[in-house]
């Protein structure tokens, strides 16, 4: 295991929070209702303070010395490690919310497992971050039952949210010969090894809120080797704006 | 000079967020080191996502200059995670007089978490007939209440 494996890992982490934190913040000001206004935007904030945490980590095995922000804000498209779906347009408030639910009852089963990383900063970076997820997969849930057992109207709407991610989820499970070595030395977290309980999860959920689990079995990939999908740009294009046109800037 | 004195001028520090707290009864200061080389302070965040923690940092290193104390640095550490079960009863009681309804104590109980909330009482009139109206409110910290006894709507300080 090299310094880089361990950095190129971290980055990864900290890629999928801070895109991910940056979609839901897109929410401020715009949520259907003032609650939930507030509930995302809160989300959003725990998202990237997390992925503060993995960047000034990040920063710290970075053969070029990059700081949290250089890391976060300066680096091209390509450079970017998150999976596809976290970079997806928010969509309507359902496509939000089931993918909040996809994600955050997933990242939840990974953060278990990473408690247990050898890793000291990474186990503790769990241990905190899963007090924030409980909430999280709280909010998302409630929300799918409601959308799910709810109007023609919502239900639809969240039905065809689940089918519409459903191929985007592979990524969230995918296994590469990085995360592998790390995994197999007791360092990073297999994620192929959660697919089941996720899926079990899931599936209650679906039942519940009177869904139909979609069945697709081909998903996208790329978005660990840099392969982004046509939204990307235009997302960095605004989170990047003010790093691009005032280097250095600070307040 | 002494921890005692160090953490003393610390409690000096407010938390920005919840102004009548300060930063020692919130459990955000781990620890107080005294060495050769100076003073060692140790903060944890209440939350990854907390906008306060810079100004908390920036805050104690103010008052650490105040009183002339010579060479100290300021850390973060993530672990052990930062919980609700940490605060004093003095600081829950504090709380409370603010209108702000204290976390419950336990928040280990992951059941407390998930859906069987107990009761939270009206920091105003004390009732107990109280629901959520969020879960998430006015900060990263609390949720958004309202007593159904006095109509009055108000923050519970979650547990985490």
């Amino acid at each position: 295991m090299t310094q880089l494996q361990q950095f190129n890992y971290t980055i990864r982490l900290a890629d999928d929070a801070l895109i991910l934190g940056q979609r839901l913040s897109e929410w401020c000001g715009h949520g259907p209702i003032l609650e939930e206004d507030i509930a995302l935007s809160n989300i959003a904030l725990d998202y990237v303070g997390q992925a503060t945490n993995l960047y000034k980590h990040a920063s710290q095995l970075d053969t070029q010395k990059r700081d949290e922000d250089a890391l976060a804000l300066t680096r091209m498209e390509q450079e970017y490690n998150n999976i596809l779906m976290l970079e997806l347009p928010n969509g309507d408030y359902a496509a939000t919310i089931m993918r909040q639910y996809f994600y955050s009852s997933f990242y939840l089963l990974f953060l278990d497992k990473l408690k247990t990383s050898n890793d000291s900063f990474l186990s503790g970076f769990a241990e905190k971050s899963i007090k924030e997820l409980r909430y999280h997969v709280q909010h998302a849930t409630d929300w799918v039952k409601r959308m799910g057992d709810g109007t023609e109207e919502s239900h639809n709407r969240i039905q065809e949210a689940a089918n519409q991610l459903w191929p985007y989820l592979g990524e969230m499970f995918g296994m590469d010969a990085l995360e592998s070595e790390l995994a197999s030395s007791g360092y990073a977290v297999d994620r192929s090894s959660l697919v089941e309980d996720w899926k079990k999860q899931c599936t209650a959920l679906f039942d519940e809120a009177t869904l139909a689990m979609p069945t697709e079995a081909w998903h996208h990939k790329g978005g660990r080797e840099g392969r982004h999908t046509e939204h990307m740009g235009f997302l960095l294009a605004e989170m990047q704006f003010m790093q691009r046109a005032y280097p250095g800037a600070k307040w | 000079m002494s921890a005692d004195h160090i953490w003393s001028i610390l409690s000096e520090v407010s938390d920005p967020e919840i102004p009548v707290l300060n930063v020692v009864e919130m459990g955000i200061v781990r620890e107080v080191l005294i060495s050769d080389a100076g003073v060692e302070v140790t903060i944890t965040p209440t939350y990854s996502g907390c906008p306060a923690m810079k100004t908390i940092e920036t805050d104690i290193a103010e008052v650490l200059e105040e009183y002339g104390i010579p060479n100290y640095t300021i850390s973060t550490v993530l672990s052990p995670a930062w919980t609700t079960d940490w605060m004093t009863d003095e600081a829950r009681e504090k709380l409370r007089m603010e209108g702000i309804a204290p976390p419950q104590k336990g928040s280990a109980d992951k059941g407390l978490i998930m859906g069987r909330l107990r009761d939270v009482k009206c920091p105003r009139c004390g009732s107990t007939e109280t629901r959520m109206i969020s879960q998430f409110g006015s900060t990263a910290c609390k949720s958004l209440y309202q007593c159904a006894s006095c109509a009055e709507p108000f923050d519970y300080f979650k547990c985490i």
